[in-house]
């Protein structure tokens, strides 16, 4: 492979195909994480999703199934999280820390009993879920440029990746347009406040942690149904917390957040990309450090070199009523 | 009566006690789920984890590790850090080891061999806790996040340095070369043959000497003062004139430094090179065994212990039961972690109640 071949078509067509894991991760904190609670348990949640919709997706040979199944589990993790958060009052970041541990020891000891296979579960085979095809896409397959957007840029894709996409649009407007997203945000920025002007801080959070729940299992269902085809052990593989990053990224907001995402998706693509390409003046990167790039790029980010991020000014304070 | 002024003996005796069995408790339904008993595989763990002597020596041998990381993740911990980055840590401190014992164990005797080695690995692992220790105090990066990405960068450079420069030509094992037999820490079973063919080694008596130090600067020293003082309010202590932005910097080296020092005993005291992923989540156990341990020396070599011994025991019941994988253990710590970090106060309000009761 010489540089010549790094086809910038696929990377960008690749980036697309990656971006919805870290989107719907990143949509779920973005509700979680605005009404005042720290979600550092999405990859436990991402992880669950994944091992339990691969797994009824293939037992009942539906991909829908599947998808409904991750819902409950993921919103089931969810709800935990935030009765240890909102009613207990507990360390918020411990109780994610905990999920994500608890999830990778449970997903391969449950996917190890039922299957027996190191862990995995079965390839989904047929049972995944179907690329759309656009009207007239074998019209313009063969026309040069218009074909690759139509056919592979804007089609070709599972629902799931249009969902991703539609999301983001959808998130701001809740966020910033609607009078849940003004309490939700309230409740994120001074709890004591919204909780004067007569909203439920408890009932308002648990609404951001059930909403966190059924968007984080889409991420999980799209890695085990659409992805790969297979739930793996641990397959989540940071992708929790690179949400979580986009997010600080992003400054708490729907937009910028998602441009982190396609960053992180676009590292991906590109890792699997340059694996042995010889590169003018550098020479060929090993894929282990160009695999470091999203992280360190993240560090970078976070020390505020190249934008200051500014978190919800009550996050992670769990909130007592003052009397 | 609310959950701070609840007596000692109920928050540091008998909620830990009462939370480490409900986790216990959601582990033995797990495996009872699976289809296996739980007394009997409970009996099978104490048995090869406590009471065969052989199990026992590995017990202590993976409990002076975690004891390291355990005092990483307190040291932290009581200036209001959370690090999570100690797997990271841990993992460049072996290659400190690796970069001394590369160098130096063809010409050096074993006396200056091992303080080499444990030179190594503290300076290594400081060096990584430095960046995100950094960041916090000057720029007020979150550590967590920043602790967690340097796990995950941790792990792509060391396969890249291991892959690049330190596999011997010709080999294909994804490791360093075995460094020469002066570099063994001494193992206990050259005094006492009845510990069988195992890797406990001086390691454990370091580790007690690492407890009583930090016992003694954490809760006696004038730094120890600062250090929870900076924990227990930023404001009042940075008041007090105490430098905030110093400690949180110096802190985070202490705790790489001890996390590095996790190295030592699983390298030069058992491999004696340099491998993929050795650090095999010791570096989270230290988080369980911090929460656990209440970041009281006591109590951390008395998590490190229950980690060690269901390492142990863990790995000989997934030998015995088909249905129960040696992830189980990851599992259990997970459920440990939430019960005795993130729920601690589950049982506080009936308790409380309790305790009142009999006062009335």
């Amino acid at each position: 492979m010489s540089f010549e071949d790094l086809h910038l078509g696929s990377i960008v067509v690749s980036t697309v195909r990656n971006a919805p894991v870290l989107i719907f991760a990143a949509m779920a904190g973005l509700f979680a994480e605005r009404s005042g609670v720290i979600d550092i348990g999405l990859e436990g949640k991402i992880l669950a999703s994944a091992f339990v919709s691969a797994a009824v997706a293939f037992t009942t040979q539906n991909p829908w199934y599947g998808i409904l199944a991750g819902i409950a589990v993921s919103v089931a993790i969810a709800l935990l999280q935030g009765c240890i958060a909102i009613t207990q009052k507990g360390n918020q970041l411990v109780a994610g820390i905990a999920i994500n541990i608890t999830m990778s020891g449970l997903t391969f000891v449950v996917a190890q009993y039922f299957f027996q296979q190191g862990g995995r579960t079965p390839d989904l085979g047929e049972a995944r879920l179907s690329e759309i095809v656009l009207p007239g896409s074998a019209a313009v397959a063969d026309v040069p440029v218009i074909g690759w957007i139509w056919t592979q840029l804007l089609g070709g894709h599972t629902v799931l990746v249009y969902l991703a996409f539609a999301l983001v649009p959808l998130v701001h407007w809740v966020l910033y347009h609607t009078r849940f997203g003004l309490r939700l945000r309230a409740c994120g920025e001074n709890p004591h406040a919204a909780d004067a002007a007569g909203v439920s801080v408890e009932r308002t959070r648990y609404a951001a942690m059930l909403i966190a729940g059924i968007l984080c299992s889409f991420s999980g269902a799209y890695l085990a149904i659409v992805q790969s085809g297979f739930f793996l052990r641990d397959m989540s593989a940071g992708a929790g917390y690179l949400a979580l990053t986009a997010m600080v990224f992003g400054n708490w907001r729907p937009f910028y957040t998602f441009l982190g995402c396609l960053m992180f998706g676009f590292f991906g693509a590109v890792q699997i990309q340059l694996e042995g390409v010889d590169l003018p003046v550098v020479g060929r990167i090993p894929g282990a450090l160009i695999q470091m790039v999203p992280y360190v790029v993240t560090v970078i980010v976070l020390a505020g070199l190249m934008a200051k991020s500014v978190a919800p000014k009550a996050i992670g304070v769990p909130f007592v009523k003052s009397r | 009566m609310t959950t701070n002024d609840m007596p000692r003996w109920a928050t540091g005796i008998v909620l830990p006690i009462l939370n480490l069995l409900s986790a216990l408790l959601v582990t033995a339904l797990v495996i009872h789920l699976l289809g296996e008993n739980p007394v009997e595989s409970m009996q099978i763990l104490i048995n090869s984890a406590v009471v065969n002597p052989e199990g026992l020596a590995y017990t202590l041998f993976y409990a002076s590790t975690f004891v390291f990381t355990g005092l990483a993740v307190s040291v932290a911990m009581q200036a209001g850090l959370f690090n999570i980055g100690a797997e990271g840590q841990m993992y460049l401190g072996g290659l400190g080891i690796t970069l001394a014992m590369l160098a130096f164990d063809a010409t050096l005797p074993w006396f200056l061999l091992i303080p080499a080695g444990m030179i190594g690995a503290a300076l290594f692992g400081a060096l990584w806790a430095f960046v995100p220790g950094y960041l916090q105090a000057k720029r007020g990066s979150h550590i967590v996040v920043t602790t967690i990405m340097f796990n995950f960068i941790a792990a792509s450079l060391m396969n890249f340095v291991i892959v690049r420069f330190l596999i011997p030509p010709g080999e294909q094992n994804t490791a360093s070369r075995v460094f020469s037999a002066g570099a063994e820490l001494p193992r206990l079973s050259d005094w006492l043959p009845w510990l069988g063919d195992t890797p406990l080694n001086i390691s454990l008596f370091l580790a007690i000497v690492a407890l009583a130090v930090y016992g003694v600067m954490v809760s006696r020293s004038s730094w120890g003062y600062k250090l929870r003082a900076t924990g227990l309010n930023k404001h009042a202590a940075h008041y007090a004139g105490v430098k905030i932005s110093t400690t949180i910097i110096v802190t985070m080296l202490i705790s790489g430094a001890l996390a590095g020092l996790g190295a030592v005993n699983s390298m030069m005291g058992s491999t004696h090179y340099l491998s993929l992923n050795f650090v095999g989540g010791a570096g989270f156990i230290g988080i369980a065994i911090a929460l656990m341990g209440r970041q009281h020396p006591v109590g951390i070599f008395l998590s490190a212990l229950l980690f060690g011994a269901l390492t142990q025991g863990g790995f000989d019941l997934s030998l015995e039961k088909p249905n129960i994988p040696p992830e189980m253990v990851i599992l259990i710590q997970g459920l440990i972690i939430l019960f005795c970090g993130a729920m601690e106060y589950l049982y506080a309000p009936a308790l409380i109640k309790l305790i009142k009761g009999k006062q009335a």
